[in-house]
């Protein structure tokens, strides 16, 4: 072979490779954009002032919105975060400041990145065995647990990466000061790492809006209204699942309303987080 | 004897020192004792099924709530090759998406289109399923299945997987809805790792001519090769555990069947569209063994994930 045709041969492999990569993204965004597209045109076609004055309705019924969904989802949700979020905080903390470099510091890392990934609806049969099991019932609160240990990986996470990336000297000036330990920690290392820690939660909470595993066997569903946390509850995830795998057309187009509620949630979080890290770095 | 303001002060910073390391650590051991604790309650609850069953549960496909005999095959089977699948379409599209956003994009385009792509992983799981059986599931059912079994079905050999009835659901559709899932946690993984081979690595090749191709396929790719492999099973634990999209497209058929066309059913789809159905204590107990050994496949899969990744960590200087 001459050196001429060797030449156009890594010439031509060249280009094939770089039009595949051109393709790959295409691929990708492709399908983001198709996806996104349905849910938003399906989504407004049923979008009205009553999903959020209304029930949602029994089968076969042409009126009706998500209410008692909405409700249920914001409870259960803000309940996860209000649960889950000191803790991971508190041991983010102590993975950061007390364990950093130990064997014990590196296995929590290690277990809570197992967790982090681990698939949601395993977290859901495990608070169905730890809570809903004991207490013989489907509840609010066994929901809000589920979500809850879905959350506590991530604020566990950002909260030490942000921790370590505060500075050294001012752990050291604010010590030689004379301030006790605990004070540095809440006082100086909490402010410095909060926007990247409030990141961190409004990232796990956009990540729990859109749950629907760990939801279907713990809160379960609730076509009624309801507040009390001892009970069954509806969420939008669940009831998103249950009427669009249903035959009536009204429940079909509930979903997809629901399904464009909680995309925009989702991603107008996830726009937000974006902005309160960007801001820190200013 | 009075103790001075000062020492008052001293013996309050250290009980509240100390008071802070406790409730912290318990919160530390919190998130150590949750996951074991995960293993062993759901290891108790599948303790039923795997003490009657025996290791029948891993390899007889029959699956019947009326005469309460289980097994796991069909969904163990179901999940490994619907995840296999997702690999398969991923893998490839992710290094094309990682090769394009590291060494061809021009400057103005990188940063829209990587969010972008992780745009694509914040969207929630159910709405992939919505589209996927909504809209995906006709589309193949009617454009691309009816080719596929005509075409791809005479095949010798692998033609068994290509034959079957244009439903559109089934565990190709699945693959498909799970790798387009997967796609950005794989690739931004590869993005990340690229972006460690040093640049005097890169610009040596780039100066005795070589193509970008083959700058990315002889120096990048060795140079990260077990990082890459770690992303590659991150998503892979991602694929295994997907419960919603796969659900909504696998059509739950309790069926042993080899062709990519036919409905079938997954460990976590049985759990979510049988578990408030169980009717039976060993019905339950079955469906919590199978969470049992999704736990134990991912924490496997992810433990790999982790392993393969260090090296990346140890680059970085973390």
């Amino acid at each position: 072979m001459s050196a001429q045709s060797i030449y156009y041969k890594r010439k031509t492999i060249d280009y094939i490779a770089k039009t595949l990569a051109w393709l790959a993204t295409a691929f990708g965004l492709f399908f983001l954009t198709w996806i996104l597209w349905v849910t938003i045109s399906k989504g407004f076609n049923a979008f009205g002032l009553h999903l959020f004055t209304q029930m949602t309705p029994p089968p076969g019924e042409e009126s009706g919105g998500l209410l008692n969904a909405l409700v249920g989802s914001l409870i259960m949700c803000l309940l996860a975060v209000l649960m889950a979020a000191p803790i991971g905080i508190a041991a983010g903390t102590y993975l950061a400041e007390y364990v950093n470099h130990s064997w014990i510091g590196e296995t929590i890392r290690f277990v809570n990145d197992i967790l982090l990934s681990a698939p949601s609806i395993v977290l859901g049969l495990f608070v169905y065995t730890l809570v809903v099991e004991p207490l013989g019932g489907f509840s609010g609160w066994a929901g809000a647990i589920a979500l809850g240990f879905i959350v506590l990986p991530v604020v566990v996470r950002t909260t030490d990466e942000m921790i370590r990336l505060v500075p050294g000297q001012m752990r050291e000036a604010a010590l030689s000061l004379g301030i006790p330990q605990w004070k540095v920690n809440t006082q100086i290392l909490y402010r410095a790492a909060l926007p990247g820690i409030l990141t961190g939660i409004l990232l796990s909470l956009a990540r729990i809006s859109g749950e629907t595993a760990p939801l279907l066997f713990t809160a379960l569903n609730n076509q009624y209204w309801n507040t009390d946390l001892s009970k069954p509850m509806a969420s939008m995830p669940a009831v998103i699942f249950q009427f669009a795998m249903s035959p009536f057309e009204y429940w079909n187009q509930l979903a997809w309303a629901g399904a464009l509620i909680v995309t925009l949630f989702v991603l107008c979080i996830s726009i937000f987080a974006r902005i309160v890290l960007s801001r820190k770095k200013l | 004897m009075t103790i001075s303001t000062t020492d008052q002060r001293v013996l309050n910073d250290g009980r509240n020192d100390r008071l802070f390391r406790r409730s912290v650590s318990v919160a530390g051991i919190f998130v150590l004792v949750s996951l074991f604790l995960a293993a062993a309650l759901m290891f108790k609850g599948g303790w039923d099924a795997f003490q009657t069953f025996g290791f029948r549960f891993l390899i007889t496909e029959q699956w019947d709530p009326v005469q309460r005999e289980f097994g796991a095959l069909v969904p163990i089977y179901g999940t490994v090759v619907t995840s296999m699948i997702a690999l398969l379409i991923a893998v490839p599209i992710s290094f094309g998406i990682a090769l394009f956003l590291t060494e061809l994009s021009p400057n103005w385009l990188r940063t829209p289109v990587s969010s972008a792509i992780e745009l694509l992983a914040g969207i929630p799981s159910i709405i992939y399923g919505m589209w996927g059986l909504f809209i995906l599931v006709p589309f193949l059912g009617e454009h691309v299945f009816p080719w596929v079994d005509e075409h791809m079905g005479a095949w010798p050999f692998v033609g068994v997987l290509f034959q079957g009835p244009p439903l559109g659901v089934g565990m190709g559709t699945a693959g498909l809805v799970l790798a387009i899932m997967i796609i950005p946690f794989i690739s931004s993984v590869m993005r990340e790792v690229f972006l460690t081979v040093p640049a005097q690595l890169k610009e040596s090749a780039y100066a005795l001519g070589s193509t970008t191709f083959e700058v990315v396929w002889n120096i990048v790719v060795p140079y990260t090769r077990s990082a890459t492999i770690g992303g590659i099973f991150l998503g892979l634990g991602r694929a295994l555990g997907e419960t919603m999209a796969v659900t909504f497209v696998l059509g739950n058929a309790h069926r042993l069947s080899f062709s990519l066309l036919e409905p079938g059913n997954s460990i976590a789809a049985s759990i979510a569209n049988e578990f408030t159905e169980a009717d039976s204590p060993i019905y339950l107990s079955s469906l919590i063994a199978l969470g049992f050994l999704l736990f134990v496949v991912t924490f496997i899969v992810l433990s790999i994930a982790k392993l393969m990744l260090r090296s990346l960590n140890k680059r970085e200087g973390n």
